[in-house]
Parts: C-alpha cells; structure tokens; sequence
C-alpha cells in the first residue's frame, strides 16, 4: 500500500467512527425522540453484529488438516473459559493470544 | 479544565488507564507485525480512536480492503454507538466547543465512566467529564505507541498475534452474553452469517453485507418476541 492508501483508509475509518458517535446528537439533539425501531435496534443489533464479526474472525478455517481449525478452536475455547473464570480483559485477550501463537508456531 | 479537575477525574480512569495501556499495546504491536510505520499506529489511535475498530482496521489495512468495505465495516461495528450517544445528550449539553470532543471520544469505556460518576464537591461538572474524555484518550494512544515501538525493535515470531482480534470479540461476546436475558440475536448472527460465508465465500470478507442484511430483517422479525421490559438484564460494558 502507497502512503496515501493507508491515509485515506484510516481517514474513512475515522470518519465513519465520528459519524456514528454524533448521529444521536444530530438527529436527536434537539429534543426528539427517537423512534421506537431505532432504540430497539441499538439494543439487539450489537450481540448479532459481535457474532456475526466471530464468524468473520473464523472465515479462514480449514478442514483438510488439524492445523487448519484446532489452534482457533482451542484458542477460542481458552478464550471464554477465561473470561467467564477472571472476568479480566487483559487476561483473557494477551493470555488466548499468546496460546494461539504457542499453537501454530510450536504445536501444530 | 484545569489542575484540580484532572486530579479529581484520574483516580476514576485508573481501570482504564490498565484496560487501554494494554489493549492498546496489543494493538500497535499487531500493527508493526503486519509491517506498518508505529506512526500510523499513533495516527490512528489519535484520529480513529476506538478498540475493537481499530483492531479490524489492522486487518483492513493488511488486506488492503476497498474503502467501501472499511466504511460499511466500521459502520456496523460502531452500531453501538447510537444507543450511548442517546443516553448523554442531556450530560453533553452546555459543553460548547467541548461537546465536539466528547461526542469524537464516546468509547465505550469513556461512556461507561460517564454514565456513573459525578463530580466531587467544588469540581466543575463540565470540566471534569472533558478530563475524563482526555485522560482516557491519552492512555490509548500511549498504549499504542508502546506497542508499535515494541512490535518494530523486538525481532520475534509473531505469526497467529492477529487472533487477539478474536479473542477481543469473544469477550465482548461473552460480556453480552452474561447482561442479556435474550440470546436469539447471538445465534442468529452467527447462523445467518455462517449461511452467507458458505454462499458467497471467505474472500474479502464480502459476505459481510448480505449477512448484515438478514441479520436487521431477522431481528426485525423477531422484535414482537425480544421487545419486553424484562429483556435486558444491566447495561453491558464492551470494548
């Protein structure tokens, strides 16, 4: 990528940011409430649009070999198991992490 | 702002100052890796200035997505927030030029912050919010320039340090998880994007907007049997 690629990616990237943080502010500022639609979508979009992103992190898993899905799933297993036990971002994203890289450097 | 209300908010941001030094390391480490200048991790953190987008970005960025991608991506990671921005309009009000910047740095941490804490006796109200919003800003980026000076000097193997995105929105994920009584948008995101990635392909991550769309008309759908008082548990915190 040319330096002018990577500014004007980063440059969507913190527009888009923006925009969706001051939407509520320009639509809603003065006042109005919004409609029904759009608070219920705000509630039960983000769980879906996480799942959805999960997927994606997956989307090049392979089942030709072992290689190619036990890192990820045990990774990701490591990761939960974590999360739900410490409760402690940090731990659970460095620590799933570093066993991943330990797995597809090391193990499989 | 000023002396005493930056002293009055820092005790405040202490749990975000640990959360974003190190998620923010891991993300301009994961971006030196992938063979970028620190500065764009700096520049970044400076203009962008949000986790899980920043981490998509430096996928984005290695794969050197189309621009429409990378906004209609943004877009619906940041989807969230909307409903935050709603709940501050009244905390924002009065603020001035300040508002500008409290509205540019609504991270979820920051909004979390915001949403449970007053200023102590004698503090302005006003200037202590901003010093919330600045000090937290600058802890991300710092932890992001860390990162990417570490990520550019120290020569290891970082093959697989990509998934730290993963594990990002696996805790999201599970966090979600544990403040909703309701999981059906959790499995319909999954299934429905599972069913477009099988149709249309990994490549580019193209089956994304299709999955978007049956992910809002079923959700749409279901709104008659989600809607209910008794749906949300507690407000979720998330990255």
């Amino acid at each position: 990528m040319t330096t002018m690629q990577i500014a004007a990616l980063v440059a969507v990237m913190a527009v888009v940011t923006f925009l969706t943080r001051a939407l509520p502010f320009l639509l809603f500022g003065r006042g109005e409430k919004p409609p029904t639609v759009v608070l219920y979508l705000g509630r039960f979009l983000p769980p879906a649009v996480i799942a959805m992103l999960i997927v994606y992190c997956y989307r090049g898993t392979s089942f030709a070999a072992i290689a190619g899905w036990a890192p990820g799933l045990i990774a990701g297993l490591a990761v939960i198991v974590l999360h739900v036990w410490k409760k402690n971002n940090m731990l659970s994203i460095v620590g799933g992490t570093i066993l991943y890289m330990i797995l597809v450097q090391a193990v499989f | 702002m000023n002396r005493k209300s930056l002293a009055a908010a820092f005790p405040h941001t202490v749990p975000v100052l640990m959360g974003y030094l190190s998620i923010g390391i891991v993300f301009g480490w994961m971006l030196s890796a992938a063979g970028f200048h620190p500065i764009w991790s700096a520049i970044m953190s400076l203009t962008i200035y949000a986790g899980s987008g920043q981490y998509l970005g430096v996928q984005l960025l290695a794969d050197a997505a189309p621009l429409a991608d990378a906004a209609f991506l943004t877009l619906i990671l940041n989807f969230r927030h909307l409903v935050y921005g709603l709940s501050m309009l009244e905390k924002f009000q009065g603020m001035g030029l300040r508002k500008l910047y409290m509205i540019f740095s609504l991270t979820d941490e920051t909004y979390a912050l915001l949403a449970g804490v007053h200023a102590p006796e004698g503090v302005d109200e006003k200037s202590f919010y901003f010093s919330i919003a600045l000090l937290d800003h600058l802890y991300w980026i710092a932890g992001s320039i860390i990162g990417a000076a570490a990520g550019a000097l120290i020569t290891i193997n970082t093959e697989g340090i990509d998934f730290a995105m993963t594990a990002l929105f696996l805790v999201i994920a599970v966090e979600q998880w544990q403040s909703n009584k309701r999981h059906a948008p959790v499995f319909l995101g999954a299934a429905g994007t599972l069913v477009c990635l099988l149709i249309f392909g990994p490549e580019n991550g193209r089956f994304l907007i299709p999955a978007l769309m049956i992910l809002v008309a079923g959700l749409l759908l279901m709104r008659p049997k989600l809607e209910g008082p008794e749906a949300l548990v507690k407000g979720g915190e998330a990255l």
